[in-house]
């Protein structure tokens, strides 16, 4: 087995500059798909920690016949007194933050452009709007007490060219079925950095979107925040109750989870046409190396090595440059992953809706992808490489031996 | 005792429709110990013969008898098992794997043998003391005269403790005294070990070593003399 290998080792050591330009190729190959599966991990990590931070929060409690695709507003698919409610919750020790929040759908109108838009009634100060206040990019934040003024996302106010101290007017459902109409002053616009969520959210003070939407004294959705993702379930059993509804993140997100699902199977059918070009590169590798030494393997098989012996050589070679391969593929794509981990990518606005994809995506190696992927470049040059073995066992020891050389 | 017997051996080639008899019904026994040679003209079948009693090619009619087994249809690692057990080959070309040290070369048969590291070692240097190339032993083949690779050669052949080596043109690719320091290596070790060599040969130089000598003319065996008793030429 050593001496095999040993063969092997210098059998590949015969021929260096195509050794290598074969190994560089299973490597590229490799540093290509780390740095693919990366991308896509860290897209989905951050997308879901953005869910998590602007949109779902780690759990909501609905009141018990909450519909969220209807964002409705009667007062029976509201929580009532929701502050009593959120002070309730924000008591447990594994609550980092609890705070009410109100969805209204709404439409504004700027001049002769209109759109709609999502209408969130927050609470300014909570640190759940954290993210808002941190993103301002001009005009001042909301104050709790504002009456007239709300804060746009940065992409919306550029597509309606407007900045703060505009003015808008926004349309919206209210609780009775009917809809109200005000002028509003652009008091900020901010950016969370996901141009999908900033084109379609509007900011309201909770009390003045309250009062606007008649939902009075209710809220749609408690916003949960917990010190630790993993307690999520634990929670969320523990705030259980016929009055309520409680959604883990992971079901207000089921939209990502079911891309994520997507974008894996999309990307094993990605690796397996990657792998399968650069196996290629190995396999002709081999090919050639079988017709350069007929002779010696004619010498081999004369002296007795039978052909499974033979195969197991070309096994060996191929191995040995697949281990080569992946090792320069695994150091390339690790090297080439951590920056854009550190740096990240910039896509702007990637037009997507439904899930929050930042504007620039920052890589994310998993070991779990490095072995997946090591293993997969493994498996499939062994099985390519059988070719080449299969035509070495197959010579005829005299047909062999007749070779030129 | 009987090394190899061949009962009215035929091969033939089939290129599409075209036949070719390279072996027309050849009988022959070799007893052990013998040191013999094959001659005759190109395409007169010696070369053909040698692989049928090493079990590297088949008849195509007759039988083919390895120490009284017949190795006339057995499968392909049937046939591989056969060789590694009791047959080494010298060929014309100094056959040794170029990555490999001479010493590599000679412990090759004893790896396939599945033979133990220490055992090795010293058959290996056995072997290469008695072909004068213990001093090269770590010496790659393109490191070595074409005399000095034969002699690895030789040892090679010898390494597993076959009972009949075989070897096609030993010294067609060797100047004259590399030529006769082959043949004076190979008759010495015939007489040491008992080994029995059967050799392939159309140079006048070689044919004079063999103490039988098997002339072959057109797949036929045409003439079988021991040393010094020459049959008339048919």
């Amino acid at each position: 087995m050593i001496q095999l290998y040993k063969m092997a080792w210098r059998n590949l050591g015969r021929n260096r500059r195509r050794t290598f330009f074969s190994m560089l190729a299973l490597a590229c190959g490799v540093a290509l798909l780390l740095f693919m599966a990366a991308f896509v991990a860290g897209e989905m990590r951050d997308s879901l920690q953005s869910a998590i931070r602007l949109h779902s929060g780690h759990l909501q409690v609905w009141a018990a016949s909450y519909d969220e695709d209807r964002t409705s507003l009667a007062w029976e698919d509201l929580l009532e007194n929701p502050d009593a409610l959120a002070a309730q919750i924000a008591a447990r020790p594994e609550v980092r933050v609890a705070t009410p929040r109100l969805y209204a759908t709404g439409i504004v109108v700027a001049g002769a452009t209109s759109t709609g838009v999502r209408v969130v009634g927050i609470d300014p100060d909570s640190p759940a709007s954290a993210p808002f206040r941190e993103g301002m990019v001009s005009g001042d934040y909301l104050a709790p007490d504002d009456r007239g003024g709300l804060l746009m996302g940065r992409t919306l106010a550029e597509k309606l060219h407007l900045s703060p101290g505009d003015t808008v007017n926004l349309l919206v459902n209210t609780a009775n079925g009917d809809v109200d109409e005000q002028r509003f002053v652009i008091r900020g616009i901010y950016s969370t950095g996901i141009p999908g969520y900033d084109e379609s959210t509007l900011f309201l003070p909770l009390s003045k979107a309250q009062a606007m939407t008649r939902a009075e004294n209710h809220a749609s959705v408690i916003f949960i925040l917990l010190k630790d993702q993993a307690q999520t379930d634990a929670v969320a059993a523990a705030l259980q109750g016929p009055a309520y509804q409680v959604k883990t993140y992971r079901q207000l997100n089921a939209l990502l989870s079911e891309f994520e699902e997507y974008a894996n199977g999309m990307m094993f059918v990605f690796y397996l046409i990657v792998l399968g070009i650069t196996v290629t590169v190995i396999v002709n590798t081999l090919v050639m190396s079988v017709f350069e030494r007929t002779r010696e393997i004619g010498i081999l098989a004369a002296m007795g090595m039978r052909t499974g012996r033979i195969m197991a050589l070309f096994f060996a070679e191929s191995s040995l440059l697949a281990l080569g391969g992946i090792v320069m593929g695994v150091v390339l794509g690790s090297l080439i992953a951590a920056y854009v981990q550190k740096h990240g990518i910039f896509l702007g606005d990637f037009g997507m809706t439904g899930i929050l994809i930042g504007e620039r995506i920052y890589a994310y190696l998993t070991l779990k992808d490095v072995i997946m992927l090591s293993a997969m470049a493994f498996v499939i040059t062994l099985l390519a490489s059988l070719y080449p073995a299969l035509l070495a066992a197959r010579l005829e020891p005299i047909v062999a031996l007749r070779a030129e050389k | 005792m009987e090394v190899v017997r061949v009962e009215n051996a035929t091969r033939v080639y089939r290129t599409g429709k075209v036949e070719t008899y390279a072996l027309r019904g050849v009988s022959l026994s070799i007893e052990s110990g013998e040191f013999t040679g094959l001659v005759g003209p190109s395409g007169s079948g010696k070369t053909t013969l040698l692989q049928l009693m090493g079990c590297l090619d088949q008849p195509t009619e007759g039988r083919v008898y390895i120490k009284g087994k017949d190795v006339s249809r057995l499968s392909r690692n049937q046939r591989a098992d056969m060789r590694r057990g009791n047959i080494g080959f010298i060929f014309q070309f100094f056959a040794l794997i170029p990555t490999l040290t001479a010493y590599e070369n000679v412990e090759m048969p004893l790896l396939l043998n599945g033979q133990g590291a220490a055992e090795r070692r010293k058959r290996v240097m056995e072997l290469l003391e008695a072909v004068g190339m213990a001093e090269r032993a770590h010496h790659r083949p393109d490191q070595l005269s074409g005399g000095e690779q034969q002699r690895v050669a030789i040892a090679r052949a010898l390494a597993a403790r076959p009972s009949l080596i075989l070897a096609d043109e030993p010294t067609a690719n060797l100047d004259t005294p590399n030529g006769q320091q082959v043949m004076e290596i190979m008759r010495r070790l015939n007489q040491e070990t008992g080994v029995t060599f059967v050799f392939a040969t159309h140079d006048p130089r070689v044919i004079r070593y063999a103490r039988r000598v098997i002339t072959l003319r057109d797949g036929l065996v045409v003439a079988d003399d021991v040393a010094g008793v020459r049959s008339p030429e048919a």
